[in-house]
């Protein structure tokens, strides 16, 4: 049986892990290499870089990260943030990431999705959307962090993403985001029922609960969380253990 | 030792060859691993890697774009009968056809098609991706040594349906059983990545040095 994933995201800027780990047994507390092969040698099934690098002449320290932490995690990689063109990717996918996740880029021009789907193949092509509450049942996509509208209906826009190509989508609450009181399960589900690629749910997970229903009832092949790794509330092992013993399959 | 991966322009070859590095560390062999793209490297090769991502039809594309490599494959795996390790879609290329994007042909090493996994549970999605656990076919060289649960990491959205089915080596579960190995004599091949499959992976790596 295909198990659910468990998916750690480290904040990257500049090279360093800006929101990651907070153990005080690591010698360099702010070096995504040593904290991504921590998550991995503890089970994680995908480790998930977000560059959150303001300026283009930082894109080859992000290579190098990416590239160093290849060449010792042997879990799949996904990275994202700043990804604009074909070129982007490439790079991205020549220095050892598996996935590569876009936002804005694909937003603006769908048609991204689809070169990249044919040139890379849709295995690698994550679209990721962040999604904010407009109106009863119906969620907006947004950028710049949940500030600007992009004027799309999400589930508009991942059915065209789907459609272009993307191998996934991974959703992120704007709404739940830093909440900690779960997830957006309504949103996720009306993603999970309506699309017939893997959904990632993100943004609110703050208890071994919440990682359930985003599972159970918001339908979602993964879950991706940030914050209750990193602060050591929870480890990797800690919320399969807990998932297993709620019949929920995972790889342990 | 030398171990050639033989790059043709997809993707990611990088964690391929620190996979192979790492189990013949841990197997402390002295392992040469190297990445070709010249056709005439093949021959160099004590054991090749067909690694493969993206579609069937833009990697057989890309290998048949490259001349001579046609040739001397089948002079290594048909006629010298080396030892060759196909991964994901480089494992498909293995078969006759290929059915995506119009359909194309394959290197027609081990008989079968690559056809897209048939899926009518719509809880079920496509790609398969995430980690599933195999079954073992029969007793296989490649096999030996893996811990009792047996995930490894898979994404794909076809399947090798082999014509014999004493060419499987392994299947797993994603709504109907579906081949994940391939093995005939001095080829074999897996659906899954054992380059991201963590212990079980390079452990299947170790297995294929010491083939």
């Amino acid at each position: 049986m295909l198990k659910k994933r468990i998916i750690p995201c480290l904040d990257v800027k500049n090279g360093r892990v800006v929101k990651g780990i907070n153990f005080v047994n690591l010698v360099d507390a702010g070096n995504p290499v040593e904290q991504a092969k921590i998550y991995s040698d503890g089970g994680a099934d995908e480790i998930c870089f977000l560059d959150i690098t303001a300026s283009n002449e930082n894109r080859d320290i992000l290579l190098d990260t990416v590239q160093k932490t290849a060449e010792q995690c042997f879990v799949p990689l996904t990275v994202g943030g700043g990804v604009r063109s074909i070129q982007d990717i490439r790079n991205l996918l020549m220095a050892g990431a598996d996935k590569v996740s876009i936002n804005t880029a694909a937003i603006k021009n769908p048609d991204l999705i689809k070169e990249a789907a044919l040139q890379f193949g849709s295995q690698c092509i994550v679209v990721a959307i962040d999604a904010k509450h407009v109106a009863s049942n119906k969620w907006g996509v947004f950028t710049h962090g949940g500030r600007e509208s992009a004027e799309l209906d999400v589930l508009e826009f991942a059915l065209l993403a789907e459609n272009n190509g993307a191998g996934e989508i991974l959703l992120t609450s704007m709404d739940k985001d830093g909440t900690k009181s779960g997830y957006d399960l309504q949103l996720t589900k009306s993603m999970t029922n309506s699309l017939k690629i893997p959904v990632v749910a993100s943004g609110g997970v703050g208890t071994l609960e919440h990682i359930k229903d985003g599972i159970v009832k918001g339908g979602a092949s993964a879950v991706l969380a940030a914050s209750i790794f990193h602060f050591g509330e929870f480890s990797i092992s800690q919320v399969k253990e807990y998932l297993n013993s709620e019949n929920v399959p995972v790889r342990i | 030792m030398i171990i050639s991966i033989f790059d043709y322009g997809s993707g990611n070859i990088k964690s391929v060859s620190k996979a192979v590095e790492s189990a013949a560390n841990s197997l402390q062999k002295n392992v040469s691993v190297q990445v070709i793209h010249d056709p005439k490297k093949i021959k160099e090769a004590d054991k090749i890697i067909l690694p493969g991502q993206g579609s069937f039809k833009q990697c057989a594309k890309h290998l048949r774009g490259i001349p001579g490599v046609v040739d001397e494959l089948n002079d290594f795996v048909l006629n010298k009968k080396k030892n060759i390790f196909g991964i994901c879609v480089g494992m498909q290329l293995f078969a006759d056809f290929g059915e995506e994007d119009g359909g194309s042909k394959g290197l027609g090493w081990i008989q079968g098609e690559v056809k897209k996994i048939k899926i009518t549970n719509l809880e079920l999605k496509l790609p398969h991706m995430g980690w599933n656990e195999i079954v073992l076919k029969e007793i296989n060289p490649l096999f030996q040594n893996l811990s009792e649960d047996k995930h490894f990491y898979f994404v794909h959205s076809y399947e090798f349906i082999a014509q014999d089915q004493i060419n499987v080596a392994a299947s797993t579960f994603y709504q109907d059983e579906i081949t994940v190995a391939v093995f005939k004599d001095n080829i074999f091949g897996t659906q899954f990545h054992p380059e991201k499959s963590q212990k079980n992976g390079i452990q299947i790596l170790e297995n294929f040095i010491s083939w």
